[in-house]
Formats: C-alpha cells, sequence, structure tokens
C-alpha cells in the first residue's frame, strides 16, 4: 500500500520535473527554517521557563538559607542546614508515610472498583441504564476538589452529617469520623476513593473498547469464564490504561491538598496531614520558607524519581 | 451445572448493580444542593432533615452580602483570560511537536508533561515570595500566569495530537505552492484543529476554575477566587453550612455542565501524558 503510494508520488514527482517523493519529503523537513521552529516552539518555552523553572531554582536559593518571614532580621546562609533539618525529622517523614498509605490503601480499591464498573459497562445491553451511569460517572471527577472536601465536611459530621444518619438505619451507631484520628484518616480515603474510582473504572472502559470486536466475541464463544477472557483477551489492552492510572494517582497522592485541606485541615491533631499540607503549613502558616523550600525541594526530587522509574519500568522500549 | 464464573450477572443483578452505581455517584451532588436550599436552623437539626421548607435565601445572602458573586466573576476573568493565552502560545508548540523534527525533542516534551506531575506547593512557596516582593500579591495576572504552568501542558498535550492526526499530504501541498509554515499553520492547520482547541480549552477553563491552593496563597480580597472564598467560610465555630452549600453549589454546576460537554474526551485529557 505504501509502496504503491510512493510509486505513484515518484512517479507524479518525475512528470513536474522534480524529485523523487522520498527524498522531497526529508528536504521538506530540513527546509523549515530553525528560525521558524524557534518561533513556534519559542513562546511557549520562554513562558513556561519564567514560571515554572526560574521560581524553582528561586526555591533552591531559599532552601539553603534561614528564611522566616517573621524573623527576617535573623535572615542568613545556612547552606544544607534545612535539609539536615528535613531529613532527621519524624514529622516530615511521618506526613510522606500518611500520603504512601493513603495510596497504598486507596489504589488497589480504585482499581478494582473501577475494573468491576467498566466490565459492567462494557457488557452489551441495557443501553440507556448505562449511558446515564457512563454520565453520573463523571459527576465526582469533575466537582470541584475543595468543594469535595467541604461537602465531606458537612455530610460526614457526627451531629448533622447524613452518612451517620444512613447508618443509624441499618442500625450502626453515630461514629465521630472527622473527630477521631483513625476514623479522619479512613474517611479521606474513603472520599479519596469516592471521587476517584470513576477515573478508573472510565480509563479502564475506554481500553475495554480498544479490543478488537471479533477477537472477544470468538473468544467467548470458546469460553464462558469471564476471567479468562479477561486475564488473556482483554488485560493486554488495558495495560496502558492502568500504567496510566498507576502513574497519576501516586502524582495526584503526592500532590493532594484541596480536598483535605478543607475537610481537615490535617487533623485532627496532624493524622490527616498529608505532606503536600505540611509543606503548606510550615511555609505559610509558621512562616519558616527556608525549611518549607528544602522540603519542597525533596518532595520534588521524589516525584521525578518516581515518575522516571514508573516510565523505565512501564515504556521500556521507548 | 453453572460454571462460578460464567460470564454475565443476570439482568436484575446488573440493573441493581448500575442503580447503585449512580445513587452513589450523585448522592453528595444532590446532598449538596439540598443542604443549600436550608435556612441555618433547618441545617443544624439532628437527624437531618430531608423535606423541609425550601428557602433561596442562602443563595441571595451569598452573592450580594458575602461577595461571592464578585469571587465568582473573579474566577471567571482568571479562567478566561489563562485559557487564552495557554492556547495562544500552546497551539504552536503543538503544532511544531506534530511537525518538525528537532534535537531534543523529547527532554522538551517530558519537560512538558513533568509539569503535570508536580505538587502545586513546590511552586507556590517561591512563586509567594517573588509576587510579594513585586507588591503584586492579590491581583489578577499572577494567577493568570501562574495557572500557565499546568494549562500550558494540557493544551500543548491534546492539540499535539490533534494535528498529528491532520494528514501531512494536505501541508506538503501547500509547501510545494510556496506557502509559509506559518500560513500553513494559520489558514490550514489550525481550523482543522478546532475540536482538539476546543476540548483543550474546556479543560484548560475547568483546571484553573477548580484550583484552591495558588488561590489560597497567593490572593486576599481582589482577586480571591471562588474556591478560595468557599474555604474562607469555614472559619469560625457555627459553620454556616447553607451557605457554603450554596456557594459550593455556584462554583461547581458550571464545571459539571463543561465536563459533560466534553464527557467522551475526559479520560484522554485527564490521562495526559501517561498514555502514549
Amino acid at each position: 500500500m505504501q509502496a504503491t503510494q510512493d510509486i505513484g508520488r515518484n512517479a507524479a514527482a518525475l512528470q513536474r520535473g522534480g524529485r523523487p517523493a522520498a527524498e522531497e519529503a526529508i528536504i521538506d523537513v530540513n527546509r523549515v527554517r530553525a528560525g521558524t521552529k524557534l518561533g513556534f516552539l519559542g513562546p511557549a518555552v520562554f513562558a513556561l521557563a519564567a514560571i515554572g523553572l526560574a521560581p524553582l531554582i528561586f526555591a533552591i536559593w531559599t532552601s539553603l538559607y534561614n528564611y522566616n518571614l517573621t524573623k527576617l532580621a535573623n535572615m542568613r546562609f545556612i547552606g544544607l542546614g534545612n535539609y539536615a533539618a528535613v531529613f532527621t525529622d519524624p514529622v516530615f517523614w511521618q506526613a510522606m508515610g500518611r500520603t504512601f498509605t493513603m495510596l497504598v490503601i486507596a489504589l488497589p480499591v480504585q482499581i478494582a472498583l473501577g475494573m468491576g464498573i467498566a466490565l459492567l459497562l462494557h457488557q452489551p445491553g441495557l443501553g440507556f441504564l448505562k449511558t446515564l451511569a457512563r454520565l453520573s460517572l463523571v459527576i465526582p471527577m469533575a466537582t470541584t476538589y475543595a468543594v469535595v472536601g467541604l461537602l465531606g465536611q458537612v455530610m460526614f459530621n457526627l451531629k448533622y452529617g447524613v452518612v451517620n444518619q444512613l447508618l443509624g438505619f441499618i442500625g450502626i451507631d453515630a461514629v465521630n469520623w472527622l473527630g477521631v484520628p483513625a476514623y479522619a484518616f479512613a474517611t479521606i480515603i474513603f472520599w479519596d476513593i469516592w471521587q476517584w474510582t470513576p477515573f478508573c473504572a472510565l480509563v479502564f472502559l475506554a481500553g475495554l473498547t480498544t479490543v478488537p470486536m471479533e477477537i472477544e466475541e470468538a473468544a467467548r464463544l470458546e469460553t464462558k469464564s469471564w476471567w479468562t477472557v479477561l486475564r488473556h483477551i482483554q488485560l493486554p489492552f488495558l495495560v496502558p490504561g492502568l500504567t496510566a492510572v498507576l502513574i497519576l494517582r501516586t502524582a495526584d497522592t503526592l500532590k493532594q491538598f484541596d480536598m483535605v485541606f478543607t475537610m481537615t485541615r490535617g487533623g485532627p491533631g496532624s493524622s490527616t496531614e498529608l505532606i503536600s499540607l505540611l509543606i503548606q503549613r510550615i511555609g505559610f502558616r509558621a512562616f519558616d520558607q527556608g525549611l518549607a523550600s528544602a522540603q519542597a525541594v525533596v518532595l520534588l526530587v521524589i516525584t521525578i524519581v518516581l515518575s522516571r522509574l514508573y516510565i523505565r519500568i512501564f515504556y521500556r522500549e521507548v | 451445572m453453572r460454571d462460578r464464573t460464567t460470564s454475565t450477572p443476570s439482568l436484575a443483578a446488573q440493573v441493581l448493580l448500575l442503580a447503585a452505581i449512580i445513587v452513589f455517584c450523585l448522592f453528595p451532588f444532590y446532598w449538596m444542593v439540598l443542604t443549600s436550599l436550608k435556612s441555618q436552623l433547618v441545617a443544624l437539626q439532628t437527624p437531618p432533615a430531608w423535606i423541609f421548607d425550601v428557602t433561596f435565601s442562602n443563595y441571595t445572602e451569598v452573592l450580594f452580602d458575602n461577595n461571592v458573586g464578585r469571587s465568582l466573576v473573579n474566577s471567571l476573568i482568571i479562567a478566561v483570560v489563562t485559557t487564552a493565552f495557554a492556547l495562544l502560545l500552546g497551539a504552536p508548540a503543538a503544532y511544531a511537536l506534530a511537525r518538525f523534527e528537532f534535537r531534543g525533542k523529547k527532554e522538551l516534551w517530558f519537560w512538558f508533561i513533568t509539569n503535570r506531575m508536580v505538587s502545586p506547593i513546590v511552586l507556590a512557596l517561591p512563586f509567594f515570595l517573588i509576587v510579594r516582593s513585586f507588591g503584586m500579591l492579590d491581583t489578577h495576572i499572577v494567577l493568570i500566569l501562574i495557572y500557565l504552568t499546568f494549562n500550558l501542558p494540557i493544551v500543548i498535550w491534546i492539540c499535539t495530537d490533534q494535528f498529528r492526526s491532520i494528514p501531512r499530504e494536505i501541508d506538503e501541498a501547500a509547501v510545494l505552492e510556496g506557502a509559509s509554515q506559518w500560513r500553513i499553520f494559520r489558514s490550514l492547520c489550525l481550523p482543522l484543529a478546532a475540536p482538539g482547541l476546543a476540548v483543550s480549552a474546556i479543560f484548560s477553563f475547568i483546571f484553573s476554575w477548580n484550583e484552591l491552593m495558588y488561590a489560597l496563597v497567593l490572593t486576599r480580597n481582589q482577586a480571591k477566587t471562588a474556591p478560595a472564598m468557599a474555604v474562607s467560610f469555614m472559619e469560625g465555630y457555627s459553620l454556616p453550612y447553607g451557605k457554603i452549600m450554596a456557594t459550593s453549589t455556584l462554583i461547581v454546576v458550571p464545571v459539571i455542565i463543561f465536563a459533560l460537554i466534553a464527557s467522551k474526551q475526559l479520560v484522554r485529557g485527564l490521562t495526559m501524558g501517561a498514555v502514549k
């Protein structure tokens, strides 16, 4: 097919007295002057460098100083002092630990539930109800994260909350969801699952629709077991979606701020203080910009290492 | 004998499961709207009321007495302008990534995408200090600029895809006609890429509209956005639940409308950079 086209184009080019098409294509690419490329790319690269990269460099500079906004007179260069403080600070690593605990509990649940929902929606039949379900799935993930947190505060309230009322209907006593450390942590995980399971479901559903119809139908004639079909036929098509979910949920949990901040402010105590909340507190409520910058740089390094690692594991061929 | 893993659950079970999914997804939204229609007295009833005298006073109060109206206008201005900038800068860059070969292309792409992964707190700290030293805290332009850090990558990501899907033969023909790359981009490819531009605009708008942390750190009154305003109701002992939920409803409804419009592209947009 390709060869035939090339022959056709070569012939056409020769008729015009030009060069063969293959050669023409190469020259075509090179013919775009460097200046033109710069004109297209320059503004975006410059903008991202100015607003995304320059502040980072400034953050690294800040992290080398004793820089407290309430005690600016004491500002002085302390080298890696802030980093030494970060690495030996149990509060920082506890926040990091909470963040990863949340990820390790929430992500498998989101993947399992999301897969179940995707398989259900992928079944033929019940068209209207399934369209309705698919549109409903958009609602949690589109809801402003801050609003999700505020809504959580209203719904999980000990006295006025509807969650305790609903639990009361099935004979469970009121639980102080946001007042007891362990329950508060469970609640933010539950709420994260509520918001992001639909995302997993829609990603997997998109993956399932890429399985060629004939292959799936042939497999269904062979076996009645959905598990066999899932493992041997559908799973290979789900790998890109799974990878995406893994990378993005990891990054988003490290970024998680809005929902938890509006729901618990990191409390009670520090039981729901995830890493981004901790850095925000140190930087903007304790005003220790130097220490917070060092924490942020460590977080950035962890994020970059993790995304490189994921990319190396999953996209080995790149 | 039935296999334990037989293929389909019965029709009734499917209907029940689907209904459960729908209720589970929509109930919090329903509860938000319901609470926004309660007077403070009703909102503080134990157990919570499901049927009550509906009042719209929360909406009129937050809009006209509590500056939520102005914060919504702020959010709108900031989201629209940052989206316009993102398209203006991002579309040409996406075209270059889709059409030209150059050294360092892969590294550039990786850098664009990494911006999606970085926690906003990492940029909020230095941005705060820089903006403060210029005396520009609490201005619209600061949020417009910093929102480009996530809007520019999303526009570039979606539009590069879109430009790649336009057959090369079209611009090869134009090159033979003697058209410049800029002209090909502007009069030929840009109109053909309109769907991608529209979708990336919707995403850019949603992300900016929803953003909280930068708004919390970089604004006080003048440029305060709606989510930051909603959070400021949370101070004090007696929380005005009705008002908080009314503000929340005003914030969420436009986003949900946009998200439903773009629902087919939502997955594509949100998995940016992670799916080849």
